[in-house]
């Protein structure tokens, strides 16, 4: 790229650099100074998060609800991914409707709407009652479980979409050569198609992760308090304690972490397979 | 795992298609195709763009079926048999190899799928890459070879498994010339090698003619001719046929007579006499002559030949033979070709005659 090339992707890149810093950057170096300055300057907040039982439990949580969340949407996204690509044209309209209907309703509005569907006097327990199969309704709701189906019901159409285009990448000679020479359908997906999807896999998984780290809505609503992750701690030491400095710390430590995961991933796929 | 027995196992087979036609919604991509392909044979499918050489292949390997007609293999009917049962070895333009599976693991797929012996599969798999040179790239990647290297490794896995029918689409249309050369001798090599059946599709009928034991001409879904590659070049059946292999001469004949296995009509003021090539054709009729069987000269060679005066237009040198474009004297266009060492250089726009042995010329109904 030449140096005038350069220059001008930088002026068309100006408003976002600028928005970004305004609204991300900048505040985020408050939250720095918070970490390392309340109550008292020094690092004692960090020594906090590296140690304190409640903060060390809600890391745990976290990262267990994220890979299971991660796993469950990955599954999904794949079998969701694998008709709206390789269907019949009813079967990729409907996949594809599916995919998109999602996207026009809040998160607040879905979350509501699992927990009428689980919660102990919801749709699941009542029916399952009334018709004999339990006595007592199950806890579906306010637990981690709740999180979890909420959390992988919202995260689907993000990983549908590099899993899809990983699939239609594929050349479908390819395929056909394995049949050719006499594999099975079973063998051909197994060993064909889905190694050749690895990218996209990969990219979803990243992204489903990355996200799943920072949820709040979801885990707030569908845990009702008793199933807390990371960003919902941070809420609570800021807005209902005088703990700003560890909801600052925290914050820092989840960014950081978010950070080395997107360098990691960097290595090993390009932006490009993270869009459809 | 238990060895699936494959149809394709058995060495070289014998395939009779019979009346295949195929029809994609109101369009017929083949009509009424009959064929038999001889147990070992090289068999080319020639034939202009869209003419269905590839829908032709994709039947015999089972990926799509037939509209119509009978598929037959040593006597068997297969027609409902699918690609994988049939088991050919299938080599795919632009190659269709596996981009996640090494040089080595490409080659070795068929074999673990037919649940060979680990040791099997390695002695097997060293001995393809052996046989197609590519000793030392074992462990590379598709993307990390040349063109070439990445067809070698195609023929190398669609040969391992030793199957009894060679199935090869364009498999050279994206290499350039030299390399194109050097891979004909290589798969010519192979087949000499396997004594597999080999069908073979191309657009290049010099390729065609290089590599084939046998030629079928396509052209708009129809099987126009069969046949060894001289009896194709030499003595086609239909102008289609003849235009496609190669550049030729047509004049144009009146007041058509026939006598026995000679032909004769008139061309400007000269009696021109043919063989014939088909007993029935229609009134006009057209005399073709490749250019590489005329000659010319001062004067007129009348014992066993045909002659007409002409004008040389334009020379070519091009190596080896000299391109002479030349005209009648009505203005039809000739082509000639001659070896360069065997003709004195003619002056531009001199008086000669161009001359062909009467067996070299043959008879073609004036439409296609
Ligand atoms: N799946 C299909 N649906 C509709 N039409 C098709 C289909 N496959 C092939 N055709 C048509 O059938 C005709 C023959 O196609 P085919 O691919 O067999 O030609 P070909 O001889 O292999 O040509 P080329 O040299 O360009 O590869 C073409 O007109 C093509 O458009
Ligand atoms: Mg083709």
């Amino acid at each position: 790229m030449g140096k005038s090339a350069t220059s001008r992707t930088i002026l068309l890149l100006a408003p976002l650099l600028l928005f970004l810093g305004l609204a991300y950057v900048v505040p985020f170096l408050g939250v720095v100074r918070w970490s390392v300055t309340l109550p008292e300057p020094g690092l004692g907040q960090y020594r906090a998060v590296l140690t304190d039982p409640l903060v060390q439990s809600v890391f745990i949580r976290t990262l267990r609800i994220c890979l299971i969340v991660t796993a469950a949407v990955l599954a999904m996204a794949y079998a969701i991914a694998y008709v709206w690509v390789r269907g019949t044209p009813t079967q990729r309209m409907l996949a594809e409707f599916c995919i998109l209907v999602p996207f026009w309703i809040s998160v607040l509005t879905r979350a509501f709407g699992w927990l009428a569907l689980l919660s102990n006097r919801g749709l699941i327990n009542t029916w399952l009652q009334a018709a004999g199969i339990i006595s007592e309704p199950l806890a579906l709701a306010r637990n981690e479980f709740g999180v979890i189906v909420g959390m992988t019901h919202f995260l689907i159409p993000f990983a549908v979409f590099p899993i899809a285009s990983a699939m239609r990448a594929i050349d479908e000679r390819v395929l056909l050569a394995a049949r050719g020479m006499g594999a099975s359908r079973s063998r051909i997906f197994w060993s064909v198609f889905v190694p050749l999807t690895y990218g996209g896999l990969i990219g979803a998984a990243l992204i489903v992760f990355v996200f799943a780290l920072g949820f709040f809505v979801t885990p707030a609503i569908l845990g009702g308090g008793r199933s807390v992750m990371v960003a919902e701690l941070v809420y609570l030491r800021i807005f209902q304690s005088p703990d700003w400095g560890l909801g600052a710390a925290i914050s820092v430590v989840l960014v950081l972490f978010i950070g080395i995961l997107l360098a990691l991933m960097r290595r090993f796929i390009k932006p490009a397979h993270l869009v459809g | 795992m238990p060895q699936r027995m494959q149809l394709g196992d058995a060495k070289a087979a014998e395939i009779k298609a019979v009346s295949i036609g195929k029809t994609f919604g109101a369009f017929r991509a083949l009509k009424d195709l009959s064929l038999d392909i001889g147990r070992g044979e090289f068999l080319t499918l020639l034939g202009p763009s869209g003419s269905g050489k590839t829908t032709f292949l994709m039947i015999l390997a089972g990926f799509t079926a037939p509209s119509e007609g009978r598929l037959m293999m040593d006597g068997r009917d297969i027609t409902d048999v699918p690609a994988e049962d049939r088991s050919y070895g299938m080599v795919f333009q632009g190659y269709a190899l596996f981009p996640h599976l090494t040089v080595e693991q490409n080659i070795a797929f068929p074999l673990k799928v037919r649940g060979r012996s680990a040791a099997d599969i390695k002695r097997r798999v060293g001995e393809m890459v052996e046989r197609v040179g590519l000793i030392g790239h074992e462990k590379k990647l598709p993307t990390k070879l040349s063109g070439g290297q990445q067809q070698r490794v195609a023929l190398a896995r669609a040969l391992a498994f030793e199957p009894s029918v060679l199935l090869l689409d364009e498999p050279f249309s994206a290499l350039d010339k030299n390399l194109r050369e050097m891979m004909q001798e290589e798969v010519k090599r192979l087949h000499q090698e396997t004594g597999t059946t080999f069908v073979f599709v191309t657009h290049d009928q010099s390729e065609a003619l290089a590599l084939s034991s046998r030629v079928a001409i396509f052209n708009h879904g129809e099987l126009l001719q069969v046949g060894r590659p001289q009896d194709v070049y030499e003595r086609p059946s239909n102008r289609f046929v003849a235009e496609f292999l190669g550049e030729i001469n047509l004049l144009p004949l009146d007041a058509l007579r026939l006598d026995g296995d000679r032909a004769a009509g008139q061309f400007e003021d000269r009696t021109i006499v043919l063989a014939r090539t088909k007993p029935q054709i229609g009134p006009k009729a057209v005399a073709a002559v490749r250019p590489e069987h005329m000659t010319i000269a001062a004067a007129p060679n009348n014992a066993g030949h045909n002659a007409i005066a002409c004008r040389v237009e334009d020379a070519t040198y091009l190596g080896a033979v000299t391109r002479y474009h030349l005209k009648t004297r009505t203005g039809a266009s000739i082509a000639v070709s001659m070896p360069t060492v065997a003709t004195p250089p003619f002056a531009h726009r001199a008086d000669v005659w161009v001359s062909w042995p009467i067996e070299q010329g043959f008879l073609l109904p004036h439409q296609t």
